[in-house]
């Protein structure tokens, strides 16, 4: 634990540990132990309170068969958890989910890659295109979503609106379960794009134009200096994108509950509205407990392992890795 | 990203919270300094829903009302906004407790508080008023032989229609049977009118074609019967499903409806009230949000029939299907609350709540009350009713209620068949009996 408090280079990669460095911190003295937990003790009670004892709860009630009246009595041991993987509808979100993770890693990171090398250049009016591009991810999801079910909506909405004024049909954007998840995936673009753009455009800053360069005079040409160059030093960013993009998926809420509250007929459904729909609709509260303790699972087990492996080397000193790192 | 998990991470504490919450309120007998003369203080809870005119004024006026004929109590207002009330009350009932003095639906969630033994047992301090109030009225708060709340406001689920484009369809008068009615949306198809507005993306409006057909076949005993029985399997419900399959297939809906909502805009009410659909089948409500959501609504264009018979079935035309609102009490609610329902709810003061149109009549002749025409027309209806059945949706237990919904979606849709929708609905009401 206490490598939370060796300060700013705890997340670096691990430098040879001199001696110098050694003798110049000696092991924390426990008065200054007893200051660092006065310090994070605010913080502690409130992750404890907030993060930790919800967790405790939801697995404790996901034991229990319970309508959220009266203290729950009827327990029925991991069947709820036993139900959700014979729920047609869990097993729709579990496919969502690939589908959204498919499309955002094969379609809008790689949007946002090449605009972020774009806007790396020198180019005119690249300040106005950065906060242009930049300016949906600062829009708050659920008016994003009001704002689309507007655009999107079937006579009314601009979308169709520009389609018939081109002569064609109207598009059938949240209506049809066989489209409503492209839909859904337009919409998480243009708010997500402009977020990992920027991650990227911080990564490329901290390449060296040096080697750009240094690979240009050997005679490398723009794809192979992009190739060789730039993708690989660019690596521990995208790899970053990829897993704050997975998790976002796995937790994706308020968009999709405004936009088309999962439907038609639960074709954009996802694991946290199904939660919400079993928990404060049909107040199965025990059922809908067994699905945010399985999203809490999948995204952990997620997060552990791709720390754990793809990860390895950006966060060794990290805590994840059990000291393993060092 | 941060947004995105928090709001989630927000959503699943509300729902862990909510379990361990201590509850936020409704613990009457609060105030209890005993003053050396007179009676002694009491202090109560008042939930409601009433946030917008006129009900907002006309609660406002009965509580200051009760509380200059009786200076030892104060009432709290606790005034909240629809959508955000039945989480709050939901929240609270977890706690183990209700507010001293609530307002509700009745029905399924009301049952869930009555079996945790939340709410206090009327049955005999309501008993000089429940005869003078319509059965329709009291049918979301009577069950097992006892009354748990009185009513405050009931209507009824009937086809709003635009006469002008049934005329333009060439149909002389509203169909009064199944066969008319098919036949009315062919017309005006042929027309090319839309025949029906549907929000198909907030479920509960579809739910009212299949309860009406499920009543009209089965009639409203059969209903109850497999409501009891848990057992939707039934050659009645089969037809019904089947009936309702054969509408859907006719596509009488307008574009897109599997995306839209209510009251939004292109929603199942602003295609009403832009004259852009023939008829929407909708509780009382409907006039003024087709005013609301559209830019003028549709005036003296707009009319009212109640759902057409289905030959062969066992229900009536004059079978009604609705809701309305009510109040119950808390288990552990003052003396005086229950002397507050009684003043708020009794015949003379309900009356100035209809007048005032914030409720449509819950007691026997009150229909002269009513101001507006088309209402007028619907509490009539409702008070000759044959038989009454609450929205399924709000007399089953919340789980039941929605699967109706869910499947009732998933048949208009043409995911599910007829077959399928009643053992969903089937299998959700059996393990709910568990």
């Amino acid at each position: 634990m206490t490598k939370t408090f060796t300060g700013p280079d705890a997340r670096r990669p691990a430098l040879p540990a001199s001696p110098s460095r050694r003798r110049r911190r000696p092991a924390a003295p426990r008065g200054r132990f007893l200051t660092a937990f006065a310090f994070v003790l605010p913080a502690l009670v409130l992750f404890v309170l907030l993060v930790l004892a919800p967790i405790l709860i939801a697995a404790y009630l996901s034991l229990y068969r319970w309508n959220g009246v009266g203290p729950p009595t009827n327990f029925i041991g991991l069947d709820n958890y036993l139900r959700a993987f014979r729920h047609q509808i869990f097993l729709g979100d579990l496919r969502n989910l690939l589908i959204i993770v498919a499309l955002s890693l094969l379609v809008q990171l790689p949007i946002s890659l090449g605009l972020a090398l774009l806007l790396n250049r020198k180019i005119r009016g690249r300040a106005f295109y950065r906060v242009m591009f930049f300016a949906p991810y600062v829009i708050s999801e659920a008016i994003t979503a009001v704002l689309f079910s507007l655009i999107l909506s079937p006579e009314s909405g601009m979308a169709n609106q520009l389609l018939s004024a081109f002569g064609m049909e109207g598009w059938p954007w949240l209506s049809d379960p066989d489209t409503v998840m492209i839909s859904l995936f337009l919409v998480i673009t243009w708010k997500y794009f402009g977020f990992h753009m920027i991650i990227y455009m911080a990564g490329l800053q901290g390449i060296p134009k040096e080697l750009t360069e240094a690979a240009s005079i050997d005679g490398a040409n723009p794809w192979n200096v992009f190739r060789h160059v730039t993708l690989p030093l660019l690596a521990p960013t995208i790899r970053i994108s990829v897993f704050l993009s997975v998790i976002g998926a796995i937790q994706l809420f308020d968009l999709v509950w405004i936009l088309t509250g999962g439907g038609p007929s639960h074709a954009s459904e996802t694991l946290a509205v199904t939660m919400y729909d079993y928990g404060f609709r049909r107040t199965q509260i025990g059922y809908a407990s067994a699905i945010s303790v399985l999203m809490f699972l999948l995204a952990l087990v997620f997060a552990l392992g791709y720390q754990r492996t793809v990860m390895r080397r950006d966060v060794q000193g990290a805590l994840t890795t059990m000291g393993g790192g060092r | 990203m941060q947004s995105r998990r928090s709001v989630v991470a927000f959503a699943a504490a509300a729902l862990l919270l909510g379990a361990c919450g201590t509850g936020g309120g409704g613990q009457g007998q609060a105030g209890q300094s005993s003053a050396p003369a007179g009676p002694k203080k009491v202090t109560f809870e008042f939930w409601n829903l009433a946030t917008s005119e006129p009900g907002k004024s006309f609660w406002a006026n009965t509580i200051a009302a009760y509380q200059k004929m009786h200076p030892n109590v104060t009432i709290k207002n606790v005034a909240i906004e629809n959508d955000s009330y039945k989480p709050k009350l939901a929240t609270t009932v977890q706690s183990g407790k209700a507010p001293d003095v609530y307002q509700h639906w009745g029905g399924g969630v009301l049952k869930q508080h009555v079996d945790a033994g939340l709410v206090r047992d009327l049955t005999a301090d309501v008993g000089d008023l429940i005869p003078n109030l319509t059965t329709a009225a009291l049918t979301a708060y009577q069950f097992d032989g006892k009354t748990w709340g009185l009513p405050a406001d009931i209507g009824m689920v009937g086809f709003w229609y635009n006469k002008a484009l049934f005329e333009k369809a060439g149909i002389q008068q509203p169909p009064a049977t199944w066969t008319e009615f098919i036949d009315a949306v062919k017309k005006l198809k042929a027309a090319g009118v839309t025949p029906i507005a549907l929000a198909g993306k907030a479920k509960w409006p579809g739910h009212y074609y299949w309860s009406y057909l499920a009543m009209r076949i089965a009639g409203v005993p059969g209903l109850q019967q497999a409501a009891d029985n848990a057992d939707f399997t039934g050659p009645d419900f089969v037809a019904a499903s089947q009936r309702l399959k054969e509408l859907a297939d006719l596509q009488p809906f307008q574009k897109g409806f599997q995306g839209a909502d209510y009251s939004t805009p292109d929603g199942q009410a602003a295609t009403m009230g832009n004259g852009k659909a023939a008829m929407e089948l909708m509780g009382q409500w409907a006039p003024s949000v087709q005013k609301d959501s559209s830019k003028k609504g549709l005036g003296d264009d707009l009319g009212f029939f109640t759902f057409p018979v289905v030959e062969g079935g066992k229900g009536a035309a004059t079978d009604a299907f609705g809701g309305g609102g009510g109040f119950s009490l808390g288990k552990d609610a003052p003396q005086e609350a229950l002397d507050f329902l009684k003043f708020a709810l009794g015949p003379e003061n309900h009356r100035k709540m209809v007048q005032v149109g914030a409720a449509l009549p819950v007691y026997k002749g009150e229909e002269e009350a009513v101001a507006d025409p088309l209402l007028k027309q619907v509490a009539q209806t409702v008070a000759q009713a044959t038989a009454f059945q609450l929205y399924l949706d709000q007399a089953y237990p919340p789980a039941v209620g929605q699967q109706v919904n869910d499947s009732v979606a998933e048949l208009i849709n043409g995911t599910k068949t007829p077959q399928e929708v009643v053992q969903d609905i089937t299998e959700t009401a059996k393990s709910e009996m568990e």
